[in-house]
């Protein structure tokens, strides 16, 4: 990804973040936990699962369309993070290859299995932590992170990072845009150019990092970052997404509900000792 | 390369996360007491420019391919370890959240992963004494190539470690150890090459960069033990998880098949079917089929995999571990985290 295109990323991000509708209300910390709570049970399933992990769909699907996100986007950047986990996923059809069941004639294979499961996990860990940040914003995670016990020191870097991350990709991008005008070819630089390129950025940027410090102890920095949004609480509404989520997360991964659905026949039927024998 | 959640388990998610919390917490501390005020603003600068700099790459002559800045060891080096990892960190924290690079479980991983070994092992105990107190040129070079290389080459292994380990991914040690060392081999020795040629760009600006970090790391009495028992800590953790991975599988294994003998009613399915869903489908299924031997394989059984059932076992055992392990870590980190707040106030 080049350097405008990731800006533009963010910025767009950060854009969904503003927002203002009842998820995006919510104290953050609700929203944290439960995204926190929702990887911890979706990852542990086993690594045959694929129908279990469907159910799992709906929490990044309801926050995002909850808070107004556009699905493509998530799609999209899901799609993005998939190259690695098929690196490394696409061997288990080659290794695995005891046979689970048939679909008319094809053979399912356990290594088929657990490479759509891998897919299917990248898909949804992926989409919940970018809605996550759709419909919450950098700012208030981290300072959800910081109520929840996270040290002040590691909470104001992450708050400075956020901060000089534009200014410091503006100025770099202006740099490689002066090179491209000068050079006249937009290819990749040598590690000559490389090196002065990134050379100069550095020392701009400790001089700038040396001017921001200043400034701020001009205004009365004093270790924190001051809450440019009235902070929240965590009320009824919290405790109330937080409950249902909760449950809803520990129904489905204790239960396969779709496996119950398709063998809901059977059970009717009496014939696999389920439900109505 | 980042870890992936598609691909942890939990229990070494949670370990990673405990591991790597237990290091930020530990820095943060370290970085109150001994920061000087202007290094924050110069942190959060450093790690944005780190940012940057990874997305702008340059061409490798010869190869046709493209490099960029990973940053760890630079930041090491202007910042002192306990900084840089806090930078990394944040760096690593924002490529999770807007890019999902990795994600939000495997960031433990990754800041462990990608922190850790430069800023904690390469840079005090490979590049410093390499490079000495008045580094050459010469000697700036050869010690951030070693440094960058051994970095790359202890984060890749750790990437495999943790797959292996989660049992997610089917990819054997030896061939997934095959397929990383070398890649982070040629990865590590672009990042010392540029990592060098920056340093002596800066040394030749700004010599008096240099001595910052030496300074701040001046103060070190407690760092070797704790780096130690860290250390031992992983390696006990480690080993011993892979034995607890083991334990409670045998056992419940054999338990399940002989509730699922004794009893074959539905209620105490259900309760299993909390503990495994695999467990469920390997060894209840083929009680299913046993008793209803017309029912096809599609609704219930997997007849064929009986056979394969010392690979199930494992994971069956990691993925009990799993829930557990990762709730146990979870809290471990908690607790770190509430006891570190309980301070903060004074402080701050």
């Amino acid at each position: 990804m080049g350097l405008d295109s990731a800006l533009h990323e963010i910025r767009h991000l950060d854009d969904l973040s503003s927002k203002d509708t009842p998820t995006h209300r919510l104290d953050a910390r609700a929203k944290v936990l439960v995204t926190l709570f929702y990887l911890v049970s979706m990852l542990s399933l086993g690594r045959y699962e694929v129908s279990a992990l469907l159910p799992f769909a709906a929490f990044p699907l309801l926050l995002a369309v909850q808070g107004e996100v556009p699905l493509a986007l998530l799609l999209r950047r899901a799609a993005l993070a998939l190259p690695f986990v098929i690196f490394v996923g696409i061997f288990n059809p080659l290794i695995d290859r005891a046979v689970h069941f048939h679909v008319g004639p094809l053979a399912i294979t356990g290594g088929m299995l657990s490479f759509a499961s891998i897919v299917l996990r990248s898909l949804l860990a992926v989409t919940t932590g970018l809605a996550l940040v759709a419909v919450t914003g950098f700012d208030q995670i981290c300072r959800a992170l910081g109520r929840l016990g996270m040290p002040t020191t590691l909470l104001v870097q992450l708050q400075f990072l956020y901060r000089y991350l534009f200014v410091l990709a503006d100025e770099a991008l202006r740099m490689l845009h002066a090179r491209v005008q000068r050079c006249a070819k937009n290819n990749h630089p040598t590690l000559r150019e490389y090196r002065t390129l990134l050379g100069s950025l550095l020392l701009r940027t400790l001089d700038r990092a040396g001017r921001v410090h200043q400034a701020m102890l001009c205004r009365g920095f004093d270790g924190q970052m001051p809450d440019l949004r009235p902070t929240t609480t965590f009320g009824p509404a919290e405790w109330r997404f937080c409950a249902i989520w909760g449950l809803f997360l520990i129904a489905v991964r204790i239960l396969n509900i779709p496996q119950h659905l398709g063998n809901l026949p059977l059970y009717l039927g009496g014939k696999a000792g389920g439900l109505f024998p | 390369m980042h870890m992936a959640d598609a691909l942890l388990s939990p229990a070494v998610g949670g370990t990673m996360w405990a591991a790597s919390a237990g290091l930020l917490a530990y820095s943060s501390s370290r970085l109150k007491t001994t920061l000087d005020d202007n290094r924050v603003p110069l942190m959060g600068v450093l790690a944005a420019f780190v940012f940057a700099a990874q997305m702008i790459n340059f061409s490798i002559p010869g190869t046709g391919s493209s490099g960029h800045l990973g940053g760890g060891l630079i930041l090491a080096v202007l910042l002192g370890p306990h900084a840089a990892f806090l930078s990394i960190a944040s760096v690593l924290a924002v490529q999770a959240l807007f890019f999902a690079d990795g994600g939000l479980l495997a960031l433990g991983c990754n800041i462990f992963n990608l922190g850790f070994f430069p800023c904690f092992l390469c840079y005090p105990f490979i590049f410093k004494p390499l490079a000495g107190e008045a580094p050459s040129r010469g000697r700036l070079m050869t010690a951030s190539v070693i440094a960058a290389v051994v970095g790359l080459q202890m984060g890749a292994f750790g990437v495999v470690l943790e797959t292996v380990a989660s049992g997610i991914s089917e990819l054997p040690f030896n061939s997934f150890v095959l397929l990383m060392q070398p890649i982070h081999l040629a990865i590590g020795l672009v990042e010392g090459v540029v990592t060098a040629a920056l340093l002596v760009f800066l040394h030749k600006a700004r010599p008096e960069l240099f001595g910052a970090a030496q300074q701040n790391a001046k103060t070190r009495s407690l760092r070797p033990v704790i780096v130690g028992l860290a250390l031992a800590a992983m390696v006990v953790g480690g080993g011993l998880s892979w034995f607890a991975a083991g334990d409670p599988d045998g056992l419940e294994w054999s338990m399940a098949k002989v509730s699922g003998k004794e009893e074959l009613e539905a209620p105490e399915h259900g309760i299993h079917s909390t503990l495994g869903s695999l467990q469920k489908s390997f060894a209840f299924l083929p009680d299913y089929n046993f008793k209803e031997p017309e029912a096809t394989a599609t609704d219930s059984g997997k007849p064929e995999a009986q056979q394969t059932e010392s690979w199930p076992n494992v994971s069956a055992g990691t993925s009990i571990s799993g829930l557990l392990g990762g709730f146990m870590t979870l809290c471990l980190a908690g607790l770190v985290a509430l006891l570190l707040r309980r301070r903060a106030p004074s402080k701050a």
